[in-house]
């Protein structure tokens, strides 16, 4: 579909990057949302121009309801619909449990989970108008069976495949279709810092034998928020070389 | 027939793609007018936006019929 206005959380770097400049490709309308790294987003949105795309850069904390709706507003202002919504927005704080505090379990609840839930939300109203609308919330295949050290990440990740589930049932009537995107080992900042022992041992739980790129799951989700697409609600697409089957 | 009234059929004819005529006073939402559970959310909300004003959860949920709504709107502004 050309001109598809799609909101992407937590852009501004890494698969939320990728997904942005897929989506953009081939004249889509995206909303590169940031929290923090205002130079990093308007990177991102001179990449979905160089793609084909226009891009606006919208700076918004969606773990706090009133900045999800303005995200939405934003983009109903600027491109006059609202067709996807890319849940990208993702912390970590990881450690064990027996050394995890409050903050490192609330932090990423926030940012991962109820973050998804606020703009979800507060999306659903013109999807539902609209007749049509495409969420796709970025889970991990953590959520799916546990990692040691991240009993908050993993928690909210759960939880965002629960919410996707419950979302699609509810708004499926409306034609707005809800799937999760579970990407593996991805190579990003995020898995930038672990140990390259951890990353060796990682690789060798992945059939496909290497390390995925963000543009591996911006693909996926390219897909799931395309019209090919249409009769899919509600599922999980792993995004991992085969780590997790 | 108020001018509420007028106003709340309009977004039900619309909202609900029902004939004008089986709107009435009396016409329950779910049963007479066909409305799903999301149907009943979406009119509230869009009836909010229109009278300017806040139906909470507790007091949606006693809504069965248009006059319901009516007689709540016209207590409330």
């Amino acid at each position: 579909m050309t001109g598809r206005v799609s909101i992407i959380t937590g852009a501004s770097r890494g698969i939320g990057r990728a997904i942005a400049v897929e989506l953009g490709k081939g004249g889509g309308q995206v909303v590169v949302n940031y929290v923090g790294r205002v130079d990093d987003a308007r990177e991102t949105a001179r990449l979905v121009e160089q793609a084909g795309g226009r891009a606006i850069v919208e700076q918004a904390d969606v773990s706090l309801a009133e900045d999800a709706d303005r995200l939405v507003e934003s983009a109903l202002a600027a491109f006059g619909r609202l067709d996807v919504v890319v849940n990208n927005a993702g912390i970590t704080r990881d450690t064990l449990i027996l050394r995890m505090k409050d903050e490192d379990w609330d932090a990423v609840m926030n940012t991962n989970l109820k973050g998804a839930f606020h703009l979800i939300r507060s999306a659903a109203r013109p999807m539902m108008k609209q007749r049509r609308g495409r969420i796709i919330n970025i889970a991990s295949v953590v959520g799916i069976v546990g990692n040691a050290g991240q009993a908050n990440y993993v928690s909210a990740k759960a939880g965002l495949i629960g919410l996707t589930k419950t979302a699609a049932r509810e708004l499926a009537g409306r034609g707005i279709t809800v799937n999760a995107v579970a990407p593996g080992f991805i190579e990003t900042d995020m898995t930038a810092e672990l140990q390259s022992d951890v990353v060796a041992k990682m690789v060798e739980q992945i059939p496909l034998g290497h390390v995925g790129k963000p543009e591996d799951v911006a693909k996926a989700v390219d897909f799931l928020a395309s019209d090919k697409a249409a009769y899919i609600t509600g599922q999980v697409l792993n995004v991992d070389g085969g780590m997790v089957m | 027939m108020s001018d509420t009234f007028n106003r709340v059929k309009n977004i039900i004819v619309d909202r609900l793609d029902v004939e004008e005529s089986k709107v009435t006073l009396e016409s329950t939402f779910k049963d007479d007018l066909g409305a799903d559970s999301l149907d009943v959310v979406e009119l509230i909300m869009e009836l909010e936006d229109e009278f300017d004003l806040e139906i909470s959860d507790e007091d949606a949920e006693k809504i069965r019929t248009v006059g319901d709504v009516v007689t709540y709107i016209e207590q409330h502004q």
